[in-house]
C-alpha cells in the first residue's frame, strides 16, 4: 500500500513540475523573459485611433497608490482572512491543512498568473472565448503604461497584480467544499487545473476585453467585482467538489462542530476588511466610484449579518456568532457584481436578501445530505447568483454612467443578459470542475485514504499539528 | 485507606478544594471529564447542523485518605458541591490496598 501511495505522490509532483517545466520552456523559448517596460507597448485592441493623435494616458499616482494597496487588501482576504475563516470552523485535527489549502494557493495561483493566467484571462481575445498566449510571462504587460482597455490611469501591471489576487481568492473559496478530506497533492493539481480551465476562460469572458459575456466589448451584463466571475464559479465549482468527493466519514454521524469559532470570526472581519480593496478597487481609480463602492459594500454586508442572524433566531431560536459571521460573508458576496452600479438603499436590500437566502440554502443543504462541508456553495454559488440577478434589478445610471439601469430603473432587459451570464457561469463552472475532478480522480486519486481522513490532514498530509 | 472519587460540577472546584484542604487533606488529582447522568445534554447549532451534545463537561476529583477521614472527606464533598439541581454529579469511594511515595519508597499511610 504504502509504495502506491509513494508512487502516486511521486506521480502527482512529475505532473506539477511538468506543467511548470512546460509553460517556463515555453516562456523561455518566446524569449520574454527579460523585463517587460515601454519597449512593448500594450495592444490597444479595439478601440479606435483618435482623428487627432490623442495625448499618450497619463498614469494618476493617487489610482496606481489605491489599486496596489486595493491588491494587498484583496491578498489579506485569503490569507489570513478565508485561511482563518475557514480554519476556525473545521475540526482541530485538520486545522492547519484547511489554512494551508489557502495560502498555498496564493502562492500557487500567483506563479500561475505571472506564467499563463493573465494572458488567458486578459491577452488579446480569441474568438470572444479566452485570451491568447501572447502576454504569457508578463511579455508585453507594462510596468510603466496604462492599458486603457482595463484601467487607464493606472500600469499595466498594477491591473495585472490586482487581478491576480482575484484568481487566487477564487480558487482558495472551493477548499470549504472539499474541506477535510481531499489529498493535498491532488488538491495542488485540481487547483491548478481550475486555475486555468475554469476561472481564465471565465474571467475572460466577463472582464477580458472582447469576452462574450460582459462590458468590454460582449453583450452587455454587468459584474463590477465578481459576482459571476469570483463567487458563482468558486461556489457551483464547490458544489460539484462536494457530490463528487462524497461525504465525510461520519458525515451526519459524528460531530464536526467548528473548533474555533473566534478564529471563524476573526477570519470573516478579515474578509470583510479585505474586500473594500475587492469591491472599491475595482473602480481601479481613487474616486467617486470607489467610494460609492465602499460604501454600499459596507452596508449590504452589515443588513446582511443582521438579516441572517434574524432569520436564524426568528427559526430556530437563538441568533449565533458563526450566523453573524456567514451572514456577513453572504453581504459581501452579494454586492459584489453589484457594488459599482447600485446606491446605498438597494445594497440593504440586496444585503438582507443575501443572510436570508444563504441562511434558507444552508439549512436546506443539511436536508439533502451533501457534504458541502463548510457552505462554499451555499454562501458564495447562491449568494453570488442573488447578487449577479439583484444586480439586474437595482443596477443604476445615476450611480455609474458606465453602467446600466436596471430592471426597477427602467431596463428590464438587464436582468435577461444577468441571466444568461449567471446561466453561463454556472455551467462552466459545473462542467469544467466536474470534468477536471474526474481527470484527477483517475490518475492521483482526490481523497485521502480512510485511515489518514481519521487520523486528520495535519498528521496525514504535513506530519505537523496545529496544536502541540 | 480509601480512594474517593467525585465527579462534581466544574464551577464546584475551588470550594471543595478549599473545605477538604481545611479538614486535612493535602493532596489531590483534578481531571477534567466528560460524561453523563441523569442530567441531560444541550443542543448546539452550527450554521443548518445541529448536535446533541450528551457529554457534558465535569471535574472528576481524586483524594486518597486514611480510613478514620473517609466520612468527613465525603461529608465535606456533599456540602460543598451540592446545588441542590440535577447534575451535581457523585462519590465514588473505594478501598486502596497500596499508596507508595515515589521519593522515600515510603508506603501506607505515612506515603499520604
Amino acid at each position: 500500500m504504502k509504495t502506491i501511495v509513494q508512487q502516486r505522490v511521486i506521480v502527482s509532483l512529475l505532473m506539477v513540475s511538468g506543467i511548470v517545466a512546460w509553460m517556463t520552456l515555453g516562456v523561455a523559448a518566446n524569449g520574454v523573459m527579460a523585463q517587460t517596460t515601454t519597449e512593448a507597448p500594450p495592444a490597444t485592441g479595439g478601440t479606435p485611433p483618435a482623428a487627432a493623435p490623442a495625448p499618450p494616458p497619463k498614469i494618476d499616482t493617487g489610482d496606481t497608490a489605491w489599486v496596489l494597496t486595493s491588491s494587498a487588501l484583496v491578498l489579506a482576504m485569503t490569507a489570513p482572512g478565508l485561511a482563518l475563516f475557514y480554519g476556525g470552523m473545521v475540526r482541530e485535527k485538520n486545522a492547519l491543512g484547511t489554512i494551508m489549502q489557502s495560502f498555498i494557493i496564493l502562492c500557487l495561483i500567483s506563479v500561475q498568473w505571472v506564467l499563463w493566467g493573465y494572458s488567458l484571462a486578459f491577452g488579446p481575445d480569441v474568438k470572444s472565448i479566452i485570451g491568447s498566449l501572447a502576454w504569457m510571462g508578463l511579455n508585453g504587460v507594462a510596468m510603466d503604461q496604462p492599458n486603457v482597455d482595463y484601467a487607464a490611469t493606472i500600469p499595466h501591471q498594477a491591473y495585472m497584480i490586482f487581478q491576480a489576487m482575484f484568481a487566487v481568492i477564487t480558487v482558495a473559496l472551493i477548499t470549504g467544499a472539499f474541506a477535510e478530506r481531499m489529498k493535498f497533492s491532488s488538491f495542488l493539481v485540481f487547483s491548478l487545473l481550475w486555475a486555468t480551465f475554469v476561472y481564465d476562460p471565465l474571467a475572460h469572458w466577463v472582464w477580458g476585453k472582447g469576452g462574450w459575456i460582459g462590458t468590454n466589448g460582449g453583450m452587455g451584463a454587468l459584474d463590477f467585482a465578481g459576482g459571476t466571475v469570483v463567487h458563482i464559479s468558486s461556489g457551483v465549482s464547490g458544489l460539484a467538489c462536494a457530490l463528487v468527493l462524497g461525504r465525510r466519514l461520519g458525515h451526519g454521524k459524528e460531530h464536526m462542530a467548528p473548533h474555533n469559532l473566534p478564529m471563524t470570526v476573526l477570519g470573516a472581519s478579515l474578509l470583510w476588511f479585505g474586500w473594500f480593496g475587492f469591491n472599491a478597487g475595482s473602480a481601479v481609480a481613487a474616486g467617486a466610484l470607489a467610494t460609492s463602492a465602499f460604501v454600499v459594500t459596507n452596508t449590504a454586508t452589515a443588513t446582511a449579518a443582521l438579516a441572517w442572524m434574524v432569520a436564524e433566531w426568528l427559526y430556530r431560536g437563538k441568533p449565533t456568532v458563526l450566523g453573524a459571521a456567514s451572514g456577513a460573508v453572504a453581504g459581501l458576496v452579494a454586492i459584489t457584481p453589484a457594488s459599482g452600479f447600485v446606491g446605498p438603499l438597494s445594497s440593504i436590500i440586496i444585503g438582507a436578501g443575501a443572510g436570508f437566502f444563504c441562511y434558507v440554502a444552508v439549512i436546506v443543504k443539511s436536508r439533502l445530505g451533501y457534504d458541502d462541508s463548510l457552505d462554499a456553495f451555499g454562501v458564495h454559488g447562491i449568494g453570488g447568483t442573488w447578487g449577479a440577478l439583484a444586480t439586474g434589478l437595482f443596477a443604476s445610471k445615476a450611480i455609474n454612467s458606465g453602467g446600466a439601469d436596471g430592471l426597477f430603473f427602467g431596463n428590464p432587459g438587464q436582468l435577461w443578459l444577468q441571466f444568461i451570464a449567471v446561466l453561463a457561469a454556472w455551467v462552466l463552472a459545473f462542467v469544467g470542475t466536474f470534468v477536471i475532478l474526474k481527470i484527477v480522480d483517475w490518475t492521483m486519486g482526490l481523497r485521502v485514504s480512510n485511515d489518514e481522513e481519521q487520523l486528520g490532514l495535519d498528521l496525514s498530509q504535513h506530519e505537523e499539528r496545529a496544536y502541540s | 485507606m480509601k480512594k474517593i472519587e467525585a465527579v462534581i460540577k466544574p464551577f464546584k472546584l475551588e470550594d471543595v478544594k478549599d473545605a477538604l484542604t481545611e479538614i486535612g487533606v493535602f493532596g489531590m488529582t483534578v481531571t477534567e471529564v466528560r460524561g453523563f447522568g441523569r442530567q441531560k445534554g444541550h443542543k448546539e447549532a452550527y450554521r443548518g447542523t445541529e448536535y446533541t451534545v450528551e457529554f457534558l463537561p465535569k471535574t472528576k476529583i481524586e483524594v486518597v485518605v486514611p480510613d478514620n477521614l473517609t466520612e468527613r472527606v465525603v461529608e465535606t464533598l456533599l456540602r460543598t458541591a451540592k446545588t441542590g439541581s440535577i447534575g451535581d454529579g457523585k462519590i465514588f469511594v473505594t478501598n486502596l490496598s497500596e499508596v507508595i511515595r515515589i521519593r522515600t519508597g515510603e508506603t501506607g499511610d505515612r506515603a499520604l
